[in-house]
This record gives C-alpha cells, structure tokens and sequence, in this order.
C-alpha cells in the first residue's frame, strides 16, 4: 500500500468490575488481535474494591486506535472506555525506581542529577542509592539514560498513570 | 440444609426450566454427575445424548439458528470442555447464541492439575462472547440467567459457564427470578436517528444503489427480513447477501442477485463493485466477501447498519455508521424514507438495473451437463427442486458442495439455511441438523454433505437412530476433498498432495450398520428416484450420490483479486493464476 497511515501513541483508560480474570481479557485481546501495549498499570480505584481502573498506552494507526477502543468496549465486564490523548488535555505521570551503584566521583554526580530532576533518594547504602522519580515518560527516560553512565544497576516502572484535566470524569 | 434449599445442581436445572430451555444437548461425565442426576426423567427439559461434544455444540447452534432460541450444552470437565471448543469457536465467528455448561473440578483442587481438570475459563476466553467461572451455588443460578442475557442479545454468541463439581452438590437457596440488570454490558439497540437520516438522504441521492445483507438480518429476527423486503421493493434496489444472510430476502425475488463474494454471482459481485451507494446490513465485510481490500468497490459511498461498533470501519471505510439492530433501524429507516417522500432517480434506476441484467445474461452458474456421470450442481438442482414446496431446512458441511448448495438451493425464508461460515468447519453439518430437526420435528431436514466433512461427525448417526431424529444426509461424494482439490488445480499447478480421500467407507453399510437407511445413486437417470426414496424414507437416511470427481466450483475471485476479476465457468479448467500460492 502507498500512503501507510501515521501511527499514533494514545493513552486509554478503562473502568472495570474488579473481578477475577478481567485483566486476562483485556491482555488477552491485545496479544490476540496482535494490538500493541507500551504500558498497562491497574489497581482498584474506588474505596470498596468493586472497580478498577486500567491504564493502557498503546501505538497504532487511527484506524486500529478506533478498533482498539470499540473491541475494548464489547468485553462485558467493561464499563467505559476513554482515550485521554483524543478526549483533550490530560496529566500523565509515571513512577520509576533507580538503583545505582559507583565510585565517589559517580555518587556525587548522580546526586546532582537526582535533584536537578526532583528524584527522592529512597535507599542509600555505602555503594549504591534507589532513586524515587516521577513525572511524564519522556522525563524518566532521560533520567534513566543519564543515569546509564552513572553506574545504573536496575530500574523498575509503574508505567503511565493518567487523567483527564479539568473537573470532569471519564 | 434448610426446606427451601436446593442443592446446586437442582438450583442449575430450575434456572434452565425458568429460562424456558426444553431441550440440552450434552455428553456426561464425573464433573456434572449431579446434574445429570437433577436432569434424570426430567418432565420439561428433554437431553438429546450425541456422540461426541463437539456435536452438542453444532446441534445447539442448528437448535439456535432455525428457532432464533438459544441452544443449551451440558458437557464435562477436561475432554469434555475442550472437544467443545471447536463448536464454540464455530458460533463466536458467526455470532450464534449458545449456554455451554461445563463441569470443573471442585474449586479447592482448581490449579492443581487434578483429575480431568483444564483452565476452561483461560481456554474458551477468546472463543466465546464471555464466559463465568462460578465459585459459590449461591452464585449459579444468577450467573446462568446473566449467561443467557449475554448470549442471546446485542450481538449474539456463545457464553460458558463453568461449574465446579461442589457448586453442584452444595445447597443454596438463591434462585435467580426476573430481568436481569447488568452493571457494564448494555448493548444499543436502537440507532441514532441523526445516522439513519444522514442514510436515508445518501440513499436518496443514489444512482446505482445496492443492498449487501448479511447474518444481522437473521439474527435480529423476522420482523428485520420483513423490513428489508418492504425497503428493498419499495425502492426497487439490488439485493444481495452474504453466505450468512441467505433467506433474509427471498431468492426467487426478481431484485435478488444471488450470493456475492468469492463464489458468489457474476451480477452480484459487478453490482457491488460499480455501485455508488452501498447499504450494508448486518453484514461485515469478511474477507471472502471484500476481495482485494484496495479494489473493493471503489466509487460508493457506504452506509453501514450493524448491531456491534467494532466491525465499523474494522476493514472497510465506511462513510454514514449506524450502530443498532437491523430490525430497529430499518424500521426507523423507512419511516424516514416515506416521511421525507424520497424518490430513487428513475431513469438513473432503470439504466443500473439493464447494466445488471446485461451481467445476469452471462449466466454464470452455467456449468457442462454430463448422461453418464452427476453433477454436483445438477444434483442440488433436482434436490432444490424435488423439495420446493415442502416445509424444508437446510445444513451443509464445508467444502465445494456448500458453496454449490448456496448457489442453487433457493431460501425464501430466514432461518432455513445453517452453515458454518465464518470458522468453516467441517462436520459442523450433521450435528447441527440434528439440533433443527429436535426444533422441527415434523420438517424436512437436509444436511447437504461431502465424503470427507461427514466422517468428522458420522458417529452422531447413532444419535439420530436413539433419539427419532429423521435427518437426511445427501453426500455430494466426489473423492475428495473438493476445495482443497480445487485450490491445488488453481494454485499449486495440480500437485493434489492429501486431498484424495482415500479408503472410503461403504456408505450404504455404514448406514445400516446404525440402523438408518442407505441408498447409493450414480446414475443420473436415477438421481429423481434417490431423491423421492430419500425424502419418503422414514428416519434417518443417508445418500451416497456419486458426483463427477473434478468438477470446480465457479464463479470464483481468486483469492486476493477484486470483484470484477472473477473467473466464470467457462474460462475455467486450462486458467491459471500468476500469482501463485495465494495468502488466504
Ligand atoms: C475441520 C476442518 N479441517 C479442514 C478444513 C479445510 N477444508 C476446507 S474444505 C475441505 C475439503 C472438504 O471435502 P468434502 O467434505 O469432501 O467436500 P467437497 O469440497 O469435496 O465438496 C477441507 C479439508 C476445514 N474447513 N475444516
Ligand atoms: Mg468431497
């Protein structure tokens, strides 16, 4: 085909009964109809434990964006469906943990770094340090990669957490 | 145990009753021993035994697909559940509602690789519309009543409920009663008006319209045939439909152009490429329909009516969406359309119309009549008319002979043509005549068969032998896997590597040996004479009608080829294809 359409990176959240093997469906028709996942978070929301709220970030092009979200919307145990990168400005915000480990020279420069980015020094020890950072992606991701020559060790991420600004809900 | 509480199996029986279920069919097994026992000489919930689990499934889709009810299985754990699958899978692609029980293991040993224990939940989750795990007899008779729900509206399809063997045997006193109210699942049915307006003004402006119907038709339910009928005359448009649609609109109806698709009609599949208003109800551009996804239909503007959103825009760009049922937007429809005094062009109408009558000319399910052998057409032309009249339902089996079926039997009816269409499964058309005929049991039933699909579920002759279903089976018998012969000839230069049937069984015998009839015809000054003998025959017969071996199957569109690249009869034998092996 000429004029492959663009892909896209959207952020779509969906409300869930917090039931057994709900998110196996949702993974499950990923995997299943070959739809890409960048990241996925999930947790209750609500105080009862009866909903949850699942996060995925995903890239495709419009067309498969639209699929995406109307084969979402059939599963039954399934709610709403809401494409915050569509449905107009959102706040997103990601957690990472980062463990380094280095010489005096390193462990200076990492803390510089840290602070410059806002990053909390959660675990310290004589040779490394955990590193709490949150913010956009883009932004973990740079202090992942300037951390790569400051003695990275590991890195765990929450992936994206997301919602629509304004007063209104999903 | 209280005087109100029921043991789980008995609460799962009452459940059924209440739901109306007069019929299950099913195989036993250790995991639904107590509700085999609740089922035992029961008055209002008849079991149909089959020989095999995957037939349960196809007999309750035939069940489903000629009542418009759903279709109830009852099946163990572990085999059970899984040779079931396939007849799931089966109703999943052509959106059949069907309640499948299976048995599991006690909830404490799940996950312990008990005896008989599968993840039935984890296994049929992408072959079923939903499905339920129920962990408490509390629970059950709830969860089958939501089962229900979930099956037989919006878009229908199959939904498993697995029960473990405690949640049969515990007592309880929930017993579901009225509606059921679901929290998330709330299918629309009713279309946006603003949609069907912007339809109805689309139409209006067209000068070569066509309606492409499909399954929706069906599933929605007679009154949606009955609109289409009156919509389509009204307007004086082209019909054609799908595999699945067959009977929506009457065959013999002069606007009606026959099947489209990869074996669809010459005028049918031209009218669907040089339209420039397309109405697609309740179909969804399946690949088998569509051709080449860049050549189809390139100068219409679409207008799509279908129950579920996601198959909008899935393949085909469509330019007016209306998510709804057919029956409620057709209704809607032509309100519109006679409030608004629309009126198609009349002389634009008439000159489309001699276009598609120039292309009826040609004929194109012509084929070569033989005095010393039977064609496989001309025996579903005598078939289609030594049974017209008669109160008759139709199944097929996959291959060459159902695609010859759906060109030359005539459907004036919905709800009279079963076939597997979009999982393509072969031996999916014994069983499910078997669930027409316990629908129907005083109707001509017909499973249009060929030699290799029949034996994927011939032990089921000994169902219809126990339980007095008289289904006919009538074999198209050409020695081979017919299609898959074809396809070799087209595509891989005659190498027919496996698709010789070999070692065929003497059908007459087989036959008998159940206790059913056999006749064998190969004579086509006999094949009148076979067919009366079949349809006079009481209880189940089987036909072995030898057919010319290498006949093909045309019209065709090469797989991967547009609508006006379709080879007819008569370019056919000596006509290969450039393009080799092709993708699907
Ligand atoms: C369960 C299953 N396995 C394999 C196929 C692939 N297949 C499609 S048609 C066909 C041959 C069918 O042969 P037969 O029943 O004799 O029908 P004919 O084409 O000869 O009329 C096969 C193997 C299928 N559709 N279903
Ligand atoms: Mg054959």
């Amino acid at each position: 085909m000429i004029n492959t359409p663009q892909k896209e990176r959207h952020t779509i959240s969906i409300i869930v009964d917090n039931e057994a093997g709900v998110l196996a469906r949702v993974i499950g028709l990923f995997a299943g109809r070959g739809y890409n996942i960048e990241h996925l978070t999930v947790a209750p929301v609500d105080s009862a434990g009866t909903e949850s709220r699942i996060t995925v970030v995903t890239v495709g092009t419009p067309k498969i964006i639209e699929q995406i979200k109307a084969q979402l919307d059939r599963l039954v145990p399934i709610h709403r469906v809401g494409d915050l990168t569509e449905e107009g400005p959102s706040v997103e915000r990601e957690l990472a943990l980062v463990k380094v480990s280095g010489s005096n020279e390193q462990r200076l420069e990492a803390l510089r770094v840290a602070e410059a980015f806002r990053a909390k020094r959660v675990d310290s020890t004589g040779t490394s340090f955990v590193f709490e950072v949150t913010g956009k992606t883009e932004k973990i991701k740079a202090f992942i990669h300037l951390m790569e020559e400051l003695g990275l060790v590991e890195v765990v991420r929450t992936g994206v957490a997301a919602l629509k600004r304004g007063k209104d809900a999903l | 145990m209280s005087s109100k509480a029921k043991s789980g199996a008995e609460i799962i029986i009452k459940s059924l009753e209440d739901l109306g279920v007069e019929v299950i069919f099913g195989y036993p097994g250790g995991a639904v021993l107590p509700i085999y026992d609740a089922l035992h000489n029961h008055k209002k919930i008849k079991h149909i035994l089959v020989r095999h689990e995957q037939a349960a499934v196809h007999a309750a889709e035939g069940y489903a697909r000629s009542t418009g009810k759903p279709g109830v299985v009852l099946v163990t754990s572990g085999p059970g559940a899984t040779n079931a699958v396939t007849g799931l899978a089966d109703a999943m692609l052509d959106s059949i509602p069907v309640v499948c029980l299976t048995g599991q293991v006690p909830v404490q040993l799940i996950g312990s690789d008990a005896f008989q224990e599968s993840d039935t939940v984890g296994i049929t989750r992408h072959c079923t519309k939903h499905n339920y795990l129920v962990r408490s007899s509390d629970d059950v008779s709830a969860i089958i009543h939501e089962a229900f729900h979930v099956a037989t509206t919006g878009r229908p399809g199959p939904v498993v409920v697995d029960i473990p063997k405690d949640v049969q045997i515990l007592p309880s006193e929930n017993q579901h009663k009225g509606p059921i109210k679901h929290r998330s699942y709330l299918p629309a049915l009713k279309g946006d008006e603003e949609a069907i307006k912007k339809a109805v003004e689309l139409l209006a402006t067209a000068k070569k319209p066509i309606f492409y119907t499909g399954g929706g038709v069906i599933n929605s339910g007679p009154k949606a045939s009955k609109l289409l009928r009156k919509l389509a005359q009204l307007i004086g448009t082209p019909v054609t439909s799908t595999l699945m649609g067959l009977g929506a609109y009457p065959s013999t109806d002069p606007l009606f152009l026959g099947m489209l698709g990869m074996h669809g009609t010459y005028e049918a599949n031209n009218a669907m490429h040089d339209c420039d208003v397309m109405v697609c109800i309740g179909a969804r551009f399946d690949d088998r329909i569509t051709g080449r996804i860049d050549a189809f239909s390139p100068k219409s503007k679409k207008i799509h009516i279908d129950i579920d959103r996601s198959s909008i825009n899935k393949i085909i760009h469509v330019d007016v969406p209306v998510v709804g049922d057919v029956a409620h937007v057709l209704e809607v429809f032509l309100k519109f359309w006679k409030k608004g005094r629309h009126k198609l062009d009349g002389e634009a109408l008439k000159s489309w119309w001699a276009e598609i009558n120039l292309n009826r000319d040609r004929n194109c399910l012509d084929y070569a009549k033989k005095d010393d052998v039977i064609m496989p057409q001309y025996a579903l032309e005598r078939l289609q008319t030594l049974t017209k009249g008669k109160d008759v339902y139709y199944t097929t089996e996959v291959g060459q002979h159902q695609m010859w079926a759906a060109q030359f039997l005539q459907f004036e009816e919905p709800n009279r043509w079963m076939t597997s269409g979009g999982l393509g499964t072969m031996g999916y058309g014994f069983p499910a005549a078997m669930g027409v005929q316990m629908a129907h049991p005083k109707a001509l039933v017909i499973d249009v068969a060929g030699e290799a699909s029949i034996q994927m579920n011939i032990q089921e002759l000994s169902t219809v032998m126990q339980h007095d279903l008289p289904v006919k089976i009538f074999i198209l018998n050409n020695e081979y896997m017919g299609m898959v012969r074809q396809w070799q000839e087209l595509n891989h230069e005659g190498r027919y590597s496996n698709s010789y049937t070999a070692s065929l069984p003497d059908f007459v015998k087989l036959a008998e040996s159940y206790g059913a009839t056999g006749l064998k015809v190969e004579d086509p000054s006999d094949l009148d004479a076979t067919i009366i003998e079949m349809i006079e025959t009481p209880g189940p017969v089987l036909v072995d009608c030898r057919v010319e071996k290498l006949a093909n199957c045309f019209p065709m569109i090469p797989s991967g080829a547009a609508h006006n690249e379709m080879i007819l009869p008569d370019e056919n034998e000596t006509k290969k294809f450039e393009g080799g092996a092709a993708l699907v």
